[in-house]
């Protein structure tokens, strides 16, 4: 009854190379742009915010359509990192990963700012005290206290990674092997005759994985809490 | 030796603070809202003064005609402060190493072993603070600042925040502490007990400035 052919495994290993490869890219510059924005007043700050949150609003074929025009392999961000770095997003997984990263980037930043938000100010002024310049504070104050928004902002980054579909088909269309993920794939096969079931195996293993996740990111929190208060 | 002599307004309350303080422990004493945790935070340097001098030793760490202004974390001014402010995410051992990593110096288990018997806090090192009483995080938190090798002491209202029984039990740590500890002390409190039983001299404050400098018989007045 459940069986996945060799393409359709293909679709599935391929949405979690993209949904992994773009989370752990993004958390670097999510950690970043969060903290400057939980922290920092700065000239444009407001217009950094709602570009940043545009993917959210965005329809994610606009999304997509603005990833084809600016990193499109004929386009001019494109073709300077395709000519100079060898980087090509056009039609490639990685085209695929850069569009689920930015999808996902909003919910991302969001909750990792809202926790760098709660950390008490005074904790840090104490690890001043105690010698720790700006760096090390960060390291082994803000980041260790702001942990359960960053996984939290990881696993709701990798949920949409996993699921997004607009942006992705619109960017770097639907080519099995290269570009189909698991959503593509249950589009496609729900476009033709007899495709139900392989459909519904897919849908099953797309349930199994979000909920995967979720539980390893409810463990991950829980811990990190935990460690945080007593034990 | 510290010596001060700072300006702050804040808002339309003026904080003016001149005095030195040698070795032993110096109160800064006076009523709630008198101005103390301002001086205190500019010694620190988590509050910058309007106008003035800060030195230590023989280093000025503030100086605004000069245009020094060492930041917090150089200044090696060891801060316990009312509510502990210990890092909940690190062991009660890890806490009190903190500033030892920060200053990059090597592991020194006997300051350490002397420090945890000093405080009375070996039975607590594989804690995390969340499962701490009020008097011993407030132990721990003194443990923590001494073990960073301050040049000075500053402890802000370090009971304020507990119940008389637990106060009487900490005193006798303080007491220890500036006797045996060897760094000067600058105590901040509004309770003449406290400040008659670990004071060597008395900075009297009220509104702001300073009213009073001398020994502990300023306490009666």
């Amino acid at each position: 009854m459940f069986e996945l052919s060799p393409q359709e495994w293909t679709a599935v290993a391929l949405s979690l190379r993209i949904a992994m490869v773009s989370t752990v890219i993004a958390l670097p510059f999510g950690i970043a742009i969060a903290t400057l924005l939980a922290r920092k007043s700065f000239w444009g700050k407001s217009l950094l915010d709602a570009v940043v949150h545009l993917p959210l609003v965005l329809p994610p074929v606009v999304t997509g359509y603005l990833l084809l025009i600016t990193f499109g392999r004929k386009a001019p961000v494109g073709a300077f990192l395709a000519d100079h770095f060898g980087i090509v997003f056009s039609f490639r997984w990685t085209g695929a990963a850069l569009a689920c990263g930015i999808m996902a980037f909003p919910l991302m930043v969001r909750a990792i700012r809202l926790s760098v938000e709660a950390i008490d100010r005074r904790l840090e002024d104490a690890a001043a005290t105690l010698g720790a310049n700006r760096i090390w504070l960060f390291l082994t104050v803000t980041l260790p206290l702001a942990l359960p928004g960053i996984i939290a902002g990881m696993m709701l980054a990798f949920a949409r990674a996993l699921g997004e579909f607009g942006a992705t088909i619109t960017f770097v269309s639907n080519i099995p092997g290269e570009t189909q993920t698991i959503s593509a794939a249950i589009y496609t096969l729900t476009q033709v005759p007899g495709g139900d079931s392989a459909a519904l195996s897919l849908v099953i293993v797309a349930i199994f994985i979000s909920l995967a996740a979720l539980i390893a990111s409810e463990w991950f929190a829980r811990r990190a809490h935990s460690r945080m208060h007593g034990v | 030796m510290l010596a001060v002599n700072v300006e702050k307004m804040l808002g339309d309350f003026a904080v003016t603070a001149t005095f030195a303080s040698e070795t032993g422990a110096t109160a800064l004493f006076g009523p709630s809202g008198s101005g103390k945790t301002t001086v205190v935070n500019m010694i620190a340097g988590l509050l910058k003064p309007d106008r003035g001098r800060i030195a230590l030793d023989d280093e000025v760490v503030f100086d605004d005609e000069a245009r020094i202004d060492a930041p917090v974390w150089r200044r090696r001014i060891g801060t316990v402060f009312q509510e502990g402010r210990l890092f909940p995410h690190l062991s009660v051992r890890h806490n009190l190493d903190y500033g030892r990593w920060m200053g990059g110096h090597a592991a020194d288990p006997a300051a350490f072993s002397h420090a945890v018997e000093l405080l009375d806090i070996g039975h607590l090192l594989d804690r995390r603070p969340g499962r701490l009483s009020g008097g011993e995080r407030q132990r721990v938190a003194v443990g923590r600042a001494l073990l960073m090798r301050p040049r000075l002491l500053l402890l802000d209202e370090p009971l304020a925040s507990l119940d008389e029984a637990r106060k009487a039990d900490i005193l006798p740590y303080l007491e220890r502490l500036r006797d045996e500890a060897k760094v000067p002390m600058i105590y901040v409190s509004h309770d003449a007990g406290e400040v008659k039983r670990i004071a060597t001299r008395v900075v009297r404050i009220e509104g702001g400035k300073v009213a009073a400098t001398g020994g502990v018989e300023l306490l009666r007045a």
